[in-house]
């Protein structure tokens, strides 16, 4: 005779087991669907979690065709790879603003930022920012070296910068600015000091 | 809401990681990995082939992402593929398929990896077109497959001129990977839907170039020119023509860019061919210095930017190109021009136009409606490129003469400043500039006040383009004379 507690536990134990394969199922199906193309112009917004930090930020200005080093603080996690991600998402935000000084496309957004090597990132940009960028060597220029300045003055240790548009290799952001590289940051540190 | 976005955005987090290192492996396997090229009208690519029990597979949803709106679900054993309004249902581990509403079998059985559809290759022929709704031609020994009417022809016609050339007339711009090897020239077209002639194998009856061999293989296809000599091959006429000639002894005469698709200076070469009749039969092999190479961007259907409804990037740099070389010219400068019509080339184009004639400084022209007066660009170098002994990294080919070019970039923003056209020096992510190997830089010119159509002020282009003649011609005792 088994005893009555444990034919309840086991019932629970089997509705658990269950319970979660469905949702395991539902979740595995989910991340095979095609995700909806993005409605709203602007990034996605960081998350609440995480402490305020100061960092700065290399903003381009196109009215004088410059780079300005803004300080801001913005929540930032802990994770070295998701902060980049977030410092990227607060600076596209920047450019997304009604008051832009460097307008970009809207729907422009950061997908990830991949720090697979030591020393290597790879920033994976969305087709409506390269798209919809605005082309002139200047205006690519300044886009480029603002996001690779602001990543490496922020995120210690990143040597080589490559950016991808949709995960695939580009040629050019907007027919002038080279994507086909992988970019030294040190190189781009002295282009952001001529472009200040 | 929260809770049920996060568990789904770090599973697209790890599955972008993995996507990425898959990519990485991929660049990073060996040459002679198994690929089946793709050549479609949207599109060329190519996908990996996986060997499975003996039999060559393929990602039916890599294959198709590129063409068009894909999608699939899983469930269970399940696979179903959804390509634009055409559903497709596989099971893992069967041969029956359906696919709009038809039923039929595959050579072998569909195979699930990882969420990864798997179709066995000998059925991307007959599955495809039930699709995609269209045509398709696969060749699987080659493994090259043709989706709607994409396929370039060439021919090809020896002229009997001394030395003889081998011209090849393309259907299409063409841009392969030239080698050369002792008695032979191979040309290998990765991108190009190149497709066979009549024969494969082409002679000529001539002892300079016997023959010529058409031949694919894992989706490249390849023609070997056979000689006697040292051939080399010239490109013009876009990309549609490929002139193939006994190579220039260095001794009698240097490399010319006889076959670049350029205007020169009355002095210059004769223009490129256009047509195998027009190949300049007998021209002798004189050495040209050019002390100048003018590259007008764009070009063709690359518009560069567009101003407004009619005026383009690309046909300022044209006229802008156009008044520089008079200038140059005028002040005993010889100048090739690599664009003197509405035509297109490829950045690499340029950089081995410019390399070829080995000038003394090469000048890309660029315009803009931001800001004003003029920008002058030297290369913003990218990381890596190691030159091993005489062989010189492609993407920072300019590193030895970068201090040249920036000296090159100062001399130009002086004659500016002096003519009071605002300037600035930059260095800049632009190629070619990084591929060109002597003195380089790019003038981007900005309108003179804030109208974008005073780009086209005859006054004001000849004013930019005699502050660059100017600058080039002062900098001339340190830039030194033609290679």
């Amino acid at each position: 005779m088994i005893p009555r507690h444990l034919l309840i536990a086991v019932g629970v134990m089997l509705l658990a087991v269950l319970v979660l394969g469905f949702y395991a199922g539902r979740v595995r199906n989910r991340a095979n669907l095609p995700l909806p193309a993005a409605q709203d112009a602007g990034p996605v917004a960081p998350p609440a979690s995480g402490p305020a930090e100061r960092v700065t930020l290399y903003v381009a200005h196109d009215d004088a065709g410059v780079l300005r080093a803004h300080a801001a603080n913005i929540p930032l996690p802990a994770a070295r790879q998701q902060r980049a991600e977030e410092l990227l998402r607060a600076l596209l935000g920047a450019y997304l603003a009604k008051d832009s000084p460097h307008p970009l496309a809207p729907g422009s957004e950061l997908r990830a930022v991949y720090l697979v090597d030591p020393g290597l990132a790879v920033i994976d940009l969305n087709s409506a920012f390269a798209n919809g960028h605005r082309s002139g060597v200047l205006e690519e220029e300044l886009t480029v070296t603002s996001i690779i300045q602001t990543l490496t003055a922020n995120i210690p240790g990143i040597l080589r910068v490559k950016i991808l548009v949709d995960g695939h290799d580009r040629d050019t952001l907007a027919g002038h600015a080279d994507l086909s590289d992988v970019y030294d940051a040190n190189a781009v540190a002295q282009l952001a000091g001529q472009l200040q | 809401m929260l809770d049920q976005i996060h568990p789904l955005r770090h599973a697209r987090t790890g599955f972008r990681i993995l996507s990425l290192l898959f990519v990485l492996a991929l660049s990073a396997g060996s040459a002679d990995e198994k690929k089946i090229a793709v050549f479609s009208p949207a599109a060329t690519y190519s996908i990996t082939v996986i060997d499975r029990d003996g039999r060559e597979y393929a990602g039916l949803l890599e294959m198709l992402e590129p063409l068009g709106k894909v999608s699939s679900i899983i469930d269970g054993p399940r696979w179903t593929l959804r390509y634009n309004q055409i559903d497709a249902e596989f099971t893992n581990g069967k041969k029956r398929a359906r696919v709009a509403g038809h039923e039929f079998d595959l050579p072998a059985n569909f195979l699930l990896e990882n969420g990864r559809g798997l179709v066995p290759v000998a059925s991307l022929n007959y599955l495809l077109p039930r699709i995609l709704g269209t045509a398709v031609n696969f060749n699987p020994a080659a493994r090259r497959f043709f989706i709607g009417n994409v396929a370039v022809h060439f021919t090809a016609q020896l002229t009997r001129t001394t030395p003889p050339r081998l011209v090849m007339t393309f259907t299409a711009p063409v841009n392969p990977t030239v080698a050369t090897e002792p008695g032979h020239l191979r040309m290998t077209f990765n991108r190009q839907p190149l497709v066979a002639p009549g024969t494969p194998t082409l002679t000529f009856d001539d002892k300079t170039i016997p023959s010529a061999t058409y031949s694919e293989s894992n989706g490249l296809s390849e023609i070997a020119v056979n000689g006697t000599v040292p051939l080399m091959a010239s490109f013009s006429n876009d990309g549609r023509t490929i002139t193939v000639a006994p190579a220039p002894q260095q001794a009698v005469a240097p490399p010319t860019p006889a076959a670049a698709p350029a205007g020169t200076s009355p002095a210059g070469v004769a223009a490129a061919p256009n047509a195998p009749g027009a190949v300049p039969s007998a021209a002798p092999l004189a050495p040209r210095h050019f002390y100048a190479v003018i590259d007008a961007a764009h070009g063709g259907e690359d518009r560069g930017v567009t101003f407004n409804g009619k005026l383009t990037e690309k046909d300022v740099t044209l006229a802008l190109a156009r008044r520089l070389r008079q200038e140059l010219e005028s002040r005993g400068i010889p100048t090739l021009t690599l664009r003197d019509s509405d035509s297109n080339l490829t950045l690499d184009q340029r950089a081995i136009f410019a390399n070829t004639a080995h000038p003394v400084v090469y000048i890309a022209l660029h315009a803009s409606a931001a800001g004003k007066g003029a920008r002058i660009y030297t290369a913003l170098l990218p990381s890596g490129g190691e030159n091993n002994g005489p062989f010189v990294a492609w993407d920072t080919a300019q590193s030895a003469m970068l201090a040249s070019s920036q000296a090159t970039a100062q001399g130009v923003a002086a004659e500016f400043s002096r003519r009071q056209i605002q300037t600035r020096t930059l260095s800049a992510p632009l190629r070619p500039l990084n591929n060109v190997t002597s003195s380089a830089i790019a003038v981007e010119v900005a309108p003179p006040d804030t109208d974008v159509t005073d780009l086209t002020l005859p006054a004001y282009q000849q004013n930019i383009a005699s502050a660059v003649a100017s600058g080039i011609a002062a900098m001339r005792d340190r830039l030194g004379a033609p290679r």
